[in-house]
């Protein structure tokens, strides 16, 4: 064979190449099908058919009840805390995730290692344990509320407590993200900018920010995606006062346990039809910008 | 050469800005809405005594729940750990077609609320949903029973063990496999001698997470579990209930207690992570 082959051609061997055929690697293809079989099986049982329901139940009566769900004023105001409650915890635990990674990654200190733990704290406490945090805080008996009830007013059942619960439980998620990937990039391109005459805002979004916007996107999408469907953390502080205090995860709660199945299978299309695009957002992400995001970015 | 080197590039760090503003804002987020919150469990706790703590929790149904807690959760962490295993081989080693599809979705429980997971299973499971009629045919009850709770935490907890055990998978060299191929290995043994203990570590670590996620886990639990007392009522429940009843001094035992017994748990793992590695 000619050495100017190009690399990429196809090289003809005189024997099967050993990776495709060679059974002493690979399993026949009677073990390979179940194992295939198998996988797809717990997929789709646990999965697929879960997701798939949601939709077939909240379309059993057809599409009028389908969206005479929507018009239900309740329904709306569900909606309308849901996307407060999401728009002050995300962007709050987004200058938080910055300002932690930039910390973290471009200085050295002692404690760092237990500094991170911390911050990863809130992923292994339950939901119900979190929202419960709050209310020996602020309710009746809490040693917050005397002070917060004549000064501040009311936090728990009512919009505070709910953005705090959200908060919490969503607190690490875009830190994480961005940790362990500014700290792959270390602080040669700041250092380049900062002798170059930058002040340091510049360096910051004229040089990080373009470096981890994709990986910071990636944060933002799963911060939303828990902030809008949190459920047990909600619960506990919400009071669940219609129309006032329910999130859309708790309407669902209430229309479920008043029978009202079509309505509740319609108002959860609506976070599936969320976690989808989530989930499409971020497979795109991981496709196209994969190197662009951190190397550990599953939890 | 390094020796030098190293502190001058060590100041050189310190030249980056904002060491100062962006530490301090960060202790002071994460003790406002994280520390001090959550020291605040443990303050009350302490302050029923050991004995305060021992009677909420020495009761039958507390206890009941607790175990039911965490044996559901471990079910559905094993359980996990055997189908995950399976699944990340064969995302790793086979293609297939909707492949991309499948792998798109197995991050599902991680984007999909946790209330609208409870109540798309128990429409599935129970008696006249699609898979709990076949089942009831067979004569099992899954919706309203333990078994119920065993399959929202197993979906709670499918993406972990996945995740965990995938990138390690795709590490794993073939030419061991190969080599222990010459030396006279059956595929089986190879499986089992050579590639498993490379794995091992990782799915110890996705039987964790999932089984840490699964403990806690309130949402899509409630809907299928039935929720009766002594059988089928979770611990996170039992607070939520306490709550309610204005009993917080029992409901800070019962969390204290589950908080404890989590961290006790995923200690004990990573020491023994710690040890198979070393090994």
């Amino acid at each position: 064979m000619s050495l100017d082959t190009a690399p990429d051609s196809p090289v003809r061997l005189p024997f099967e190449p050993l990776q495709k055929t060679n059974s002493v690697i690979n399993e026949p293809p009677l073990v390979r099908g179940l194992l295939i079989g198998a996988a797809l099986a717990f997929l789709s049982l646990f999965l697929l058919l879960p997701l798939l329901s949601v939709f077939v139940e909240a379309l059993r009566k057809g599409l009028g009840a389908y969206f005479a769900a929507f018009g239900d004023p309740e329904t709306l105001e569900a909606i309308k805390l849901t996307v407060i409650a999401a728009l002050i915890a995300v962007p709050l635990n987004l200058v938080f995730g910055l300002s932690a990674a930039w910390a973290i990654t471009k200085f050295e200190f002692r404690g760092k290692q237990f500094l991170i733990t911390l911050i990863d704290l809130p992923f292994s406490v339950s939901p119900v344990v979190a929202g419960l945090v709050f209310v020996l805080i602020f309710g009746a008996q809490g040693w917050a509320q005397p002070w917060f009830g004549e000064n501040v007013g009311r936090v728990l059942f009512s919009t505070p407590g709910i953005v705090l619960a959200t908060v919490f439980v969503t607190f690490p998620f875009i830190a994480r993200e961005l940790i362990p990937l500014m700290q792959e990039q270390g602080t040669e391109d700041e250092q380049a900018a900062l002798s170059l005459g930058a002040t340091g805002w510049q360096t910051f979004t004229r040089v990080t920010l373009p470096n981890i916007k994709w990986a910071l996107l990636y944060g933002v999408l799963l911060c939303n995606a828990r902030a809008m469907g949190e459920f047990g953390a909600v619960s506990v502080v919400s009071g669940h006062i219609r129309g006032l205090t329910n999130t859309l995860p708790l309407h669902i709660e209430i229309l479920y346990n008043e029978y009202q199945f079509v309505s509740a299978f319609a108002v959860a299309s609506l976070l599936a039809l969320l976690a989808m695009v989530t989930l499409a957002l971020k497979s795109f992400l991981e496709w196209r910008y994969a190197d662009q995001l951190a190397a550990t970015r599953r939890h | 050469m390094t020796a030098v080197d190293r502190p001058g590039r060590r100041r050189s760090r310190r030249t980056l800005p904002g060491f100062t503003p962006t530490l301090g804002f960060t202790l002071f987020y994460l003790g406002l809405i994280v520390l001090i919150p959550l020291a605040g469990v443990f303050f009350k706790a302490s302050g029923l005594g050991f004995a305060g703590i021992g009677q909420v929790i020495g009761s039958e149904r507390v206890l009941a729940a607790l175990r039911l807690s965490f044996g559901a959760a471990a079910i559905a962490a094993l359980l996990n750990a055997v189908f995950g295993s399976i699944v990340a081989w064969v995302f790793v080693r086979y293609e297939f077609p909707g492949k991309r599809l499948f792998d798109a979705f197995i991050d599902l429980p991680f984007a999909l609320p946790t209330a609208v997971a409870g109540i798309a299973l128990t429409a599935l499971y129970s008696e006249n949903g699609w898979i709990g009629s076949v089942l009831a045919h067979a004569g099992l009850k899954v919706a309203y029973t333990p078994l119920g709770i065993v399959v929202a935490m197993t979906f709670i907890g499918l993406p972990f063990v996945v995740r965990t055990v995938e990138p390690v998978l795709r590490e794993v060299e073939r030419d061991l496999e190969e080599a222990a191929a010459t030396l006279g290995a059956r595929r089986w043994q190879t499986v089992l001698r050579v590639i498993a203990p490379a794995v091992f570590p990782a799915l110890v670590t996705g039987f964790a997470l999932a089984f840490a996620r699964a403990v806690g886990e309130y949402g899509s639990v409630i809907f299928i579990a039935g929720n009766f007392p002594l059988v089928s009522e979770i611990a996170p429940l039992l607070i939520i209930i306490k709550l309610e009843e204005f009993d917080y001094p029992g409901a800070t035992a019962v969390a204290a207690t589950m908080l404890v017994l989590s961290f006790l748990l995923l200690l004990t793992i990573n020491l023994l992570q710690a040890w198979t590695r070393k090994k």
